[in-house]
């Protein structure tokens, strides 16, 4: 077992892990320890990006989930600041049972499309193939804008609605105060 | 992945983490008091001494230190213990980590890791110091502790978005984000005779920068979540080695704001006419290195400075100032560099 392989268990461990306290006990029953359990996980998500040479990716993951959308999760979370006896115990509801289901369904196509992409193919050593750049903030920008134009400027779209509505929902509040 | 280069990258991580970065911050807590007395016409610490020398006072930063590892460590009833252990060091840490990236001299040499993606890393590990202010007022179970967290949170992500949006028209005209590259584009001569520094192609980046740098860093006239005259702040319950921790990292904090500023806007360790390119060695080297210093310790001194000078802002003004004012001028600054880079 060489020495990457061991540093991909560790950090693959962790990463599952963290993401597994996020809604187990005893992590799970306090939402802050929850979201830091979430940061976790995400940090060492960005150090499996690192390992795949995808620097760049990742850093915008260290940047934007961990920086900035964390940090608003906890936000809220401080804002509320919620008493043990105002959190509602766990209850199964429909929705919580659709959505495990749905988690389910999503893993088992991404585990098979995996093992199938996978399958009979041997690990290639990309810096000794002459890919200097891959991973790279020009080469991923270059791709962005050229190849992936179309998908990268729809996701744009989807986050300017994202932003509308925010602001919708904040001034309906206002307006009805006034 | 040898021996020698693990040594090596060790010994320069103790040099520019904990030798530069920790003893400038601490001897910037001495400079920090002694300017403010100088600005208010007093003379300001010259008491502490060691054998009879003061120093000019700068024996005092030693007896901080002393004293806040023998007071009382004070955890407050109903706190987070865990969280509240953690919080300083949330603090601390990022400040630190970020001078893995910025050259302090020409060559791979003279920077702990020469990533391409520089100051994107800086960005993504600085935010993190958020973490440290929120978690610390948040886990300290008290009320004038939280509002200064939200104030806190609120405030430095308002910031970092500007802070990052002003960077842009460098990486436009230089075409990269790494550091090292960066500097090396500002050797480049303007008509033949001005040096491209950052300042000169992009002076109103500068101004806007160090503002919500400033801010991020959360001085006056910008220390809201403190705020000493009316809550407190998110440090309030802590007490010895943990709240110097705090405020130990405001100070490593402002050298990291001035190493950042030094090497984006006034050209790294380029000394102005004089080997662009970095490879001449020698002696020219330790000029090159030394200048990078100076210009670091001459912009902690414009930070303190500004400190003192002004009155602090209410906090509406704070946001009015982060979201109406610096916002929609760092984004005019990237259309202005945009358009003037297409004509020419």
């Amino acid at each position: 077992m060489t020495a990457e392989l061991l540093i991909f268990y560790f950090m693959a461990i962790m990463a599952v892990g963290g993401a597994v306290c996020v809604v187990l006990p005893p992590f799970g029953r306090n939402p802050l320890h929850a979201a830091l359990a979430l940061l976790v996980s995400f940090f060492f998500v960005a150090g499996i990006f690192v390992m795949l040479s995808a620097h760049l990716v990742a850093v915008l993951q260290i940047l934007v989930y961990a920086g900035a959308v964390m940090v608003l999760f906890v936000f809220v979370v401080m804002l509320l600041n919620l008493k043990k006896d105002e959190l509602k115990g766990a209850r199964w509801t429909p929705w919580k049972v659709f959505g495990v289901g749905a988690g389910l369904v999503m893993f088992t196509k991404l585990a098979l499309a995996v093992v199938v992409v996978t399958e009979g193919e041997t690990p290639v050593n990309l810096a000794a193939e002459g890919f200097t750049g891959y991973g790279g903030i020009h080469d991923v920008g270059a791709a962005l804008v050229t190849t992936y134009l179309l998908p990268f400027e729809l996701t744009s779209i989807l986050l300017l609605v994202a932003i509308i509505g925010a602001v919708l929902v904040a001034r309906r509040q206002t307006g009805g105060a006034s | 992945m040898d021996l020698t280069f693990l040594l090596m990258t060790l010994l320069k991580i103790v040099l520019i983490c904990f030798v530069f970065a920790m003893i400038l911050g601490a001897i910037l807590t001495w400079g920090e008091r002694k300017l403010s007395a100088v600005v208010q016409d007093r003379i300001g610490p010259n008491r502490a001494s060691i054998l009879g020398v003061t120093a000019l006072g700068l024996m005092h930063p030693i007896a901080d230190m002393l004293k806040a590892f023998t007071k009382e460590d004070f955890v407050p009833a109903g706190a987070n213990r865990f969280l509240f252990a953690m919080a300083p060091m949330l603090a601390m840490v990022p400040p630190l980590v970020v001078f893995a990236v910025v050259p302090f001299g020409p060559g791979p040499d003279f920077v702990i890791a020469p990533l391409d993606t520089g100051v994107l890393f800086i960005f993504a590990i600085g935010g993190m110091g958020i973490y440290g202010a929120t978690l610390g007022g948040w886990s300290s179970n008290n009320s004038f502790a939280l509002l200064g967290s939200l104030r806190a949170a609120a405030q430095m992500i308002s910031y970092e978005v500007s802070m990052g949006l002003n960077l842009v028209g460098i990486f436009m005209i230089f075409g990269t984000v790494s550091l090292s590259n960066i500097v090396l584009g500002q050797g480049q001569l303007l008509w033949g005779w001005l040096p491209m520094w950052g300042i000169v192609v992009q002076p109103v980046a500068f101004i806007l920068f160090m503002t919500a740098s400033m801010a991020e860093n959360k001085r006056a006239p910008f220390d809201l979540p403190e705020g000493e005259s009316e809550i407190l702040g998110y440090n309030l319950e802590y007490s010895s080695m943990r709240f110097a921790l705090f405020f130990l990292s405001e100070f490593v904090e402002i050298v990291v704001i001035a190493a950042m500023a030094a090497t984006l806007f006034f050209g790294g360790w380029q000394i102005p006419w004089v080997d662009p390119q970095g490879t001449a060695g020698g002696w020219i080297t330790v000029g090159q290195v030394a200048a990078f210093v100076g210009k670091v310790v001459f912009l902690c001194w414009v930070q303190l400075i500004i400190r003192w000078t002004l009155p602090r802002f209410r906090y509406d003004q704070v946001m009015a100032l982060g979201w109406k004012y610096l916002l929609p001028l760092s984004l005019l600054n990237i259309v202005a560099t945009a358009v003037v880079l297409a004509m020419l």
